[in-house]
């Protein structure tokens, strides 16, 4: 087939009606991909922020938030979502509480974990010195220097951490549909199974965009929470690449 | 629960006996991890070394440059494999291509980052020593980013040898095969054996990357690391 025309009837599998409504429909995987990945984001985020920023307030276990990342690196995650398939069993594939299936969002909780543990440790590590003796100057309390001065001097690199985490919780659903849940990427892996190339491209330009808007969305947070003091810095920043998401 | 983990039998998590029966598959399988992953981080270097000379030179390159790679790794891996599918059929070709372009994002970032690391003293001195731009670059510049490169290529790697097992997708995979095998047929062994030999060629890849980066900056003292 011809590249133009293949696009032609890609257009028209995006632009037909009954893509858009039903329990296959885009509006339906959409809304378990985007569900799935928020809540495995917070969770993870919520495991991951607390415990980094802590261990760089006290300055202790580096060598650990370091070697979290590494390790979570090296480990495929396909075989972490297999291997949950085998641990838990595919009790409802197709069907979904606010987490999604817990076969994906254990282990997309897992993988959100070391770029976001790590960021935090090292962001609230590099504040240090002057600026944490003048806060405790100022009589605060340990926690306070934490909250009120280490975390939000440490936010540009915190939130590169949760961005590095949210590309590969997105990008980890979408390879979900592989083990029978129902994602944005579900019409790749039907087309695969049927040989059906105009799925298969159509499923993945859907996923490609999901995933930009993903990011920028978390661009825009980024700006909203980072003070424009630091804004600077972060471009400096963020050049640096401290973690790369698991792949996935 | 440690006598399930020990047993020893078809339904456990590791059936000794399949091992040697499979070694033909290990190796092989094992070959076209490398393979795979080989091509995709060299590549990934002849392309991204001229990109990232290239930014740092000229703002305007890096603008555009860097928000193109990053969007890059941002598309997860199934989608840009799907990308590539109807235009390259399945095989090496699709697998290669996406895992060069996932690696383009980390090696450009790193590079750029080594070069523009390099102090503007020494910029001026070599200058002042009277050499051209293109000899600055060789003999001052790019030795000086090796350590940033050399992390970068590290980092490409282990998170290739990653990537490699879910190009099962296109009829590749190296040690995915075994992965997507064990998912299949509800079978432990074989994910065992892929997720193992995975993690340890991980490991070993970045090992054997720290020991060239001590051999190609014998000037760094152990200090610096």
């Amino acid at each position: 087939m011809h590249f133009w025309s293949f696009l032609v009837s890609v257009y028209h599998w995006l632009t037909a009606g009954d893509q858009w409504h039903g329990g296959d429909g885009v509006p339906h995987l959409l809304a378990n991909h985007v569900r799935i990945s928020i809540s495995s984001l917070l969770v993870s985020a919520a495991i991951a922020i607390p415990i980094g920023a802590w261990l760089g307030h006290r300055g202790v276990g580096g060598t650990l938030a370091i070697n979290i990342a590494n390790v979570g690196r090296a480990i495929p995650i396909y075989a972490l979502l297999v291997l949950a398939v085998q641990i838990f069993g595919i009790t409802s594939p197709r069907g979904f509480g606010w987490t999604g299936s817990f076969v994906a969002f254990v282990p997309l909780v897992l993988l959100g974990i070391p770029p976001m543990l790590t960021n935090s440790y090292i962001g609230v590590r590099e504040v240090g010195g002057e600026l944490v003796d003048a806060a405790r100057g100022m009589g605060l309390s340990e926690g306070e220097i934490l909250r009120r001065v280490e975390i939000p001097v440490a936010m540009p690199l915190i939130m590169a951490g949760i961005r590095t985490a949210m590309v590969g919780i997105v990008a980890t659903a979408t390879l979900a549909s592989f083990t029978g849940v129902d994602t944005l990427a579900t019409p790749i892996y039907i087309g695969l199974n049927t040989n059906d190339n105009v799925a298969v491209f159509g499923g993945a330009v859907l996923v490609a965009v999901l995933a930009v808007v993903a990011d920028l969305a978390l661009a825009v947070v980024q700006r909203a929470v980072v003070s424009p003091g630091l804004r600077e810095r972060r471009t400096r920043r963020q050049r640096v690449m401290v973690t790369v998401p698991p792949a996935a | 629960m440690l006598a399930a983990l020990l047993a020893n039998g078809p339904n456990s998590w590791v059936w000794w006996a399949w091992i040697p029966d499979h070694q033909h598959e290990i190796y092989a399988y094992l070959r076209e991890h490398i393979a795979l992953t080989a091509m995709a981080v060299v590549f990934g270097i002849i392309i991204a070394l001229p990109l990232a000379i290239l930014a740092a030179r000229r703002r305007a390159i890096a603008a555009v440059v860097i928000p193109v790679v990053n969007a890059i790794y941002t598309i997860p891996s199934v989608a840009l494999l799907a990308l590539l599918l109807p235009t390259t059929g399945t095989g090496r070709v699709p697998a290669v291509i996406a895992l060069t372009m996932y690696n383009l994002a980390i090696l450009v970032r790193n590079t750029l980052e080594g070069l523009r690391g390099v102090p503007v003293d020494v910029l001026d001195a070599a200058d002042g020593m009277g050499y051209t731009p293109r000899r600055r670059l060789v003999r001052v510049e790019l030795p000086l980013a090796l350590p940033a490169i050399v992390a970068g290529i590290r980092l490409a790697t282990v998170s290739t040898i990653g990537l490699v097992t879910i190009t099962f997708i296109v009829d590749q995979g190296g040690l995915g095969r075994f992965i997507q095998d064990g998912y299949q047929r509800d079978f432990h062994t074989p994910l065992v054996v892929g997720i193992v030999l995975s993690v340890a060629l991980a490991t070993f890849a970045d090992l054997l990357l720290v020991r060239v980066e001590r051999l190609v900056t014998p000037w760094r003292s152990r200090s610096d690391r």
